[in-house]
């Protein structure tokens, strides 16, 4: 049994690269048993990849992820399978089956992993709904939702087995205000009700700020800035100041590598030059 | 000319990883088969989306082509006062070739095309990884129900597309063209063997019906997970399907009947 004082995330070290890009170079990370612990950081630093490297989607190329004690990348398929029924996974765009109701994509998990009767798997899904507020959409098909809702019903789906973790990848991205305010209340509410631990990947900064208990900043491959919110908004870190403040220029720099602007204006007036001499 | 070497080698070099990913994929499609077993009622489902909506097309062309064989078949034999074996030539065109082959090939073009189409969407929008978030494997929850249903199916329809053929070539021979209905069914009887004729053609088709169904689960689960992606691997199913087919129906056909 693991120890309940230590996290139940523990990532040491650890490298991943995808071709010849890298996209972690030796980062540590550590989410706390009962903790919204949000992984942030500009689009394209790998925050949905370390998602799946913590569900052992992916192999790390070095490096260690300990998820409740064990060594993910070292399980084998029964136990990375057995170690997924405690985790619940909310995809960005839900990710239901869509040929199949809201209430028969609740109930999926439940007929798969378990031999319950009828009126019992019934009544855990409308339990499951209730809590994210859909028990009037069951019948609805996934067309049928909108964006918010698919996911309030993939919330609802992932708690469906009663996890010890949750892993929201980009939540909030595309939600009208009433719907991101309903999901970033949700991922409070069922966290500290349920006894859960999540982890929220995003970029965006206020809702993922109001509800985190810790943030790590990833940029680069790299962990740049971690803390809870109050103490990454009074960092000095250029990073973290640049990230929350949604600075156009800093660290990350808005203009993306070029040659010389003057030369390379030059370059081209050369170039039509040599062309009308000829 | 170097260039041309290298682009060959890529080619080549490519098409057996494919080979490999695709085998692999098949020995663990088959390894998760028996988990089916207490849960027919998948299987079922996919029989009725792979097997039974491919009827209409399978009955509408076994109906036409067995009505051109009768036609196509008279016109040959009659010039040799042969025209009352017209039952035979029909049933034997269609149990040993003719049933297996086209069943296959519309059944890469209906169902095939489909399974791929299936399969890569439910990837491109995460629906696989999600399963396998939920420790559900989706090789055996989703490809191998619907491997089994296109292998049970593909035998399933070649002899429906055969049956159908002939009563076409009853109606056109016996209806149109005036051949005795006697000879037509006697000699087709005494002439169409239960293991040389039917059984090859039921071993043809049991053949294709696990190529065909491999390669459009494949494709699926091998496409890239975009809209383009899933477009070029749904054609991919139909061309590879067709050309194994073809291929595999040679070999097949010199195997059973070429000693004779």
């Amino acid at each position: 049994m693991a120890d309940p004082d230590r996290p139940l995330v523990e990532i040491r070290n650890l490298s991943f690269s995808r071709g010849t890009r890298k996209i972690f170079d030796g980062v540590d990370i550590d989410i706390r048993r009962g903790s919204v612990t949000a992984i942030m950081g500009p689009s394209g630093t790998g925050k949905t990849t370390l998602l799946r490297l913590i569900g052992g989607q992916l192999r790390p190329s070095t490096g260690s992820i300990r998820v409740d004690g064990q060594e993910v990348p070292k399980l084998s398929r029964g136990e990375l399978y057995r170690l997924r029924k405690r985790m619940g996974m909310l995809f960005q765009n839900g990710a239901l089956l869509t040929h199949i109701n809201a209430y028969e994509n609740v109930a999926f998990p439940l007929r798969e992993h378990t031999d319950l009767p009828e009126p019992i798997i019934r009544d855990l899904v409308l339990m499951k709904l209730q809590a994210v507020g859909l028990r009037g959409a069951r019948e609805l098909m996934p067309s049928e939702l909108s964006g918010g809702m698919s996911r309030r019903v993939a919330l609802a789906r992932a708690i469906a087995l009663d996890p010890m973790m949750i892993l929201y990848d980009e939540p909030f991205t595309g939600q009208d205000p009433i719907s991101m305010g309903v999901i970033v209340r949700l991922i409070r509410l069922l966290n500290d009700a349920l006894g859960l631990t999540s982890v929220v990947v995003s970029h965006d900064v206020p809702e993922t700020a109001s509800i985190a208990d810790y943030i790590y900043l990833l940029s680069d491959g790299k962990v740049v800035a971690q803390g809870s919110p109050e103490e990454l908004q009074r960092s000095d870190s250029q990073w973290a100041q640049q990230f929350l403040q949604a600075l156009p220029d800093g660290p990350v720099p808005f203009h993306y590598p070029a040659p010389d602007f003057r030369e390379d204006l030059l370059a081209g007036r050369e170039a039509h030059g040599r062309k009308g001499a000829a | 000319m170097v260039e041309l070497l290298r682009s060959l080698g890529r080619f080549a070099l490519g098409f057996f990883e494919r080979l490999g990913r695709a085998t692999l994929l098949l020995l663990n499609i088959v390894r998760g088969l028996h988990e089916l077993v207490p849960r027919p009622r998948l299987v079922v489902q996919e029989l009725y989306s792979v097997g039974v909506l491919s009827l209409l097309i399978i009955v509408v062309s076994g109906l036409f082509v067995g009505m051109v064989l009768a036609l196509q078949g008279y016109n040959t034999l009659v010039d040799f006062g042969a025209e009352q074996s017209l039952g035979v030539v029909v049933a034997m065109s269609l149990v040993r070739e003719l049933g297996p082959v086209v069943t296959a090939l519309l059944f890469a073009g209906r169902a095939g095309s489909a399974l791929t189409a299936e399969i890569g969407l439910m990837k491109a929008t995460e629906q696989l990884s999600a399963m396998e978030m939920m420790a559900v494997d989706p090789i055996r929850r989703v490809l191998g129900p619907r491997f089994s249903a296109g292998v049970i199916s593909m035998p399933l329809l070649a002899a429906i597309f055969s049956a159908v053929g002939v009563i076409g070539g009853y109606f056109v021979g016996v209806g149109l063209l005036g051949v005795d209905q006697g000879s037509f069914w006697s000699q087709m009887q005494s002439k169409v063997d239960l293991y040389d004729d039917i059984v090859n053609g039921v071993v043809k088709s049991l053949v294709f019906g696990i190529v065909a169904t491999w390669i459009a689960v494949f494709e699926g689960y091998d496409a890239v997970p975009t809209s383009e992606g899933v477009s070029r691997a749904t054609t991919r199913t139909v061309v590879h399907t067709a050309l194994a087919v073809l291929a595999l129906d040679f070999v097949l056909t010199a195997l059973m009947f070429g000693e004779h």
